[in-house]
């Protein structure tokens, strides 16, 4: 009886084991290297491939319909994928390689982390495939032909001057709530509204510092360590929307929300109804649709003509304000909730 | 002795009644755990080679043999514990952590290479030692311990690489990355390693007196304590040689990104334990094959693999992969109720 159930399971090991390495080995694709799709696939079909850091988020969800409405427009399939969560290299890794195996022309992608997906783009460049990132360059930057993305430090910059116009002549304490050490986009933003602001890194006004990982529920407990640290916080600048409306409910429930001035990044829809509604006082908007889909044109450009997009490609930022301030240039919250991303 | 020593699968194979023909062959294919697992896995790889006419070649299958090596590593040891009637909450954690101590030994510790991966599979190592000792000796769940040890190897992890990626390794680090040509393909280093790691536990296993008691403490360990074996050293040596396969997952997962990423390890535990479960092997101990573990890994893999080929949006490779692993548990008690 033992003989014949080891028999059995040698035979699924043999057969597994053929599968495999038997296919592997007499593979008809004539394909030289692991996952190397050289062909397009037939004549007229271009296919790009899009890679955001997760499914979940609103700002990747509304860069994807970008990316599906350009495609449908230009004709090309467009093929999708996200990792399992924010910082999710492996699985970019898995979907880079992928998508080289689908016969993508291009890729464009928002790295969940810069440096670790590096080589992979490198690899896949010397596959003869087209790298774009969208959003977030990689670490080195050069690893991708080029880059779609808001100028963060002018996102940052923006909100920061009209902080100070806003608490001009008070005195002002302000609590940063940053994203995460060592990532670009967190530091360009941070710096920007230093510099908007006119102040420098360890100014005696900046009373607290913490990382929200741009995450709301992380975003409320900052802001109430912050206010337990500090209870007298009048400026809050936070990185993103969410960070923001976590910082508001913290306010919210200590009483403080009519007291404190909160200045944000994104320009969601749910961000600009916030921003209507008094929760923020400035929200530096960006276009992640558009991204999306100067990213799909510049893959189609390139499979058609081979002339590969190149550089860094400022996709634009606009300050929105209900309350504008005469010297600081900002539109109103109609024009946010025309232009916003997201529903 | 051989009460003891018997699987539980190969003691029961026989006891189906003849009576019941159809009835018995079905029950005798359930009781052959790997053979569901194969059929989905070989049923998934025929839908898709008629879906895609990229998926059927060398390359590509290369490929998802290449990004199945790490979760599978990890299911080996997974399997082992899982077997013991056990789980490991920590692999993914710890598995960073010894990816992170290895990177940043080579580079910025300047150690010889070999010394650090050394060092990195003995810290995982370690942890098995440690998740072992405290299920065996304190006496608290598998689950919980490991719980706790994921947060401990997380935390290390980010400490120890102050949230930095580690770059610019040496190429021994990365060399189960690279590639050999077998025909016209090639193939990675890594995903031989991982057949091979998977063939020696089968063996193990299956033929040797240790892994007879492995699965002997899964289904009863109280009868094993009563036959003379020390179940406590059994458990112990269990989880640290889980630990040890977690280090060689961790150097796969260098090999396979070209970075040390203090980020990574986030899902592993979850997905190792979804290769193991539909590999057929039951979470409540004592019964199944660690081939279905690879076949479990495998079908994953295909599943990623193939929609992303034919161009269905990769939510749908969560949304399978849920309800292919209530499928597996359901048989598995099925399976079970019938031996009862």
């Amino acid at each position: 009886m033992s003989s014949r159930f080891t028999s059995k399971a040698i035979t699924a090991l043999a057969v597994t084991a053929g599968l495999t390495v038997g296919l592997t080995a007499c593979g008809s694709g004539g394909s030289s290297s692991a996952g190397s799709g050289s062909g397009s696939g037939g004549s007229g079909s271009i296919t790009v491939g899009l890679i955001t850091k997760t499914e979940t988020n609103p700002y990747f969800v509304t860069m994807k319909k970008g990316a599906q409405a350009e495609a449908a427009k230009d004709g090309v399939k467009l093929l999708t994928a996200a990792g399992a969560y924010d910082g999710d290299n492996s699985g970019q890794v898995t979907a880079v390689q992928n998508m080289i195996a689908a016969g993508v022309k291009g890729i464009l992608i928002t790295p969940s982390d810069p440096k670790a997906i590096a080589p992979t783009l490198d690899r896949a460049r010397q596959q003869g495939v087209v790298v774009i990132a969208l959003d977030t360059p990689p670490d080195p930057q050069n690893s991708a032909d080029a880059l779609f993305a808001t100028n963060n430090t002018t996102a940052g910059k923006l909100i920061g001057q009209f902080a100070k116009a806003k608490t001009a002549g008070k005195p002002v304490k302000i609590a940063m709530l940053d994203l995460a050490p060592g990532v670009d986009v967190g530091v360009q933003r941070h710096d920007g509204f230093l510099a908007g602001f006119g102040i420098a890194e360890g100014d005696p006004s900046i009373v607290c510092a913490a990382d929200t990982g741009g995450d709301q529920a992380k975003g409320q407990t900052a802001m109430e360590n912050c206010l337990q640290k500090a209870p007298d916080i009048s400026l809050v600048y936070s990185i993103n929307e969410p960070a923001a409306m976590g910082a508001y409910q913290a306010l919210k429930a200590a009483g403080k929300d009519k007291s404190v001035t909160i200045v944000t990044i994104d320009g969601s829809c749910t961000g600009v109804s916030a921003l209507a509604q008094g929760e923020f006082v400035a929200d530096s908007m960006q276009y992640p649709l558009k991204m999306a889909s100067l990213g799909v044109d510049a893959v189609m450009t390139f499979a058609k003509t081979g002339k590969k997009p190149s550089g860094y490609t400022d996709t634009g930022v606009n300050l929105i304000a209900p309350t504008p301030i005469a010297g600081i240039d900002s539109k109103d919250t109609a024009f946010g909730q025309s232009n916003c991303w997201g529903s | 002795m051989s009460s003891v020593t018997t699987p539980t699968a190969e003691r029961a194979a026989p006891a189906a009644p003849p009576a019941d023909a159809a009835g018995s062959r079905l029950g005798a294919l359930l009781r052959v755990p790997t053979l569901g697992p194969l059929g989905a896995l070989l049923l998934a790889c025929l839908y898709f080679s008629f879906a895609s006419d990229r998926f059927l070649t060398g390359g590509n299958l290369s490929l998802i043999l290449q990004q199945v090596m790490v979760v599978g590593t990890l299911a080996v040891g997974q399997s082992a514990i899982i077997l013991t009637a056990g789980i490991d909450l920590s692999n993914g954690a710890v598995m960073a952590f010894g990816s992170i101590v290895m990177t940043k030994l080579a580079v910025a510790g300047g150690l010889p290479a070999w010394l650090a991966i050394a060092a990195g599979i003995g810290v995982c190592a370690l942890f098995g030692a440690v998740n072992g000792s405290l299920v065996t000796l304190v006496k608290l769940p598998p689950f919980i311990v490991t719980l706790g040890t994921l947060n401990i190897a997380m935390a290390l992890t980010h400490i120890t690489s102050k949230e930095q990626t580690v770059t610019g390794l040496p190429t021994v680090l990365t060399k189960l990355g690279d590639t050999f040509p077998l025909g016209q393909t090639r193939v990675t280093y890594g995903s031989v390693l991982m057949l091979v790691l998977f063939a020696v536990a089968w063996y193990v296993l299956r033929h040797t007196a240790a892994g007879r008691h492995l699965y002997a403490v899964g289904d009863n360990p109280d009868a094993v304590r009563l036959a003379g074996v020390d179940v406590r050293r059994q458990l112990i040596t269990v989880y640290t040689i889980a630990g040890a396969l977690y280090g060689i997952a961790a150097l796969l997962l260098v090999a396979r990104t070209g970075v040390g990423d203090p980020q990574a390890g986030q899902t592993e535990n979850l997905d190792s334990i979804t290769a193991v479960v539909l590999g057929g092997i039951s979470l409540f101990g004592g019964r199944g094959s660690i081939v279905g573990a690879l076949y479990g890994a495998l079908l994953v893999g295909v599943i990623r693999n193939g929609l992303q080929l034919t161009g269905v949006d990769s939510v749908y490779q969560i949304l399978i992969t849920g309800i292919l692993v209530i499928a597996a548990v359901a048989v598995d008690q099925f399976a079970r109720r019938r031996r009862k």
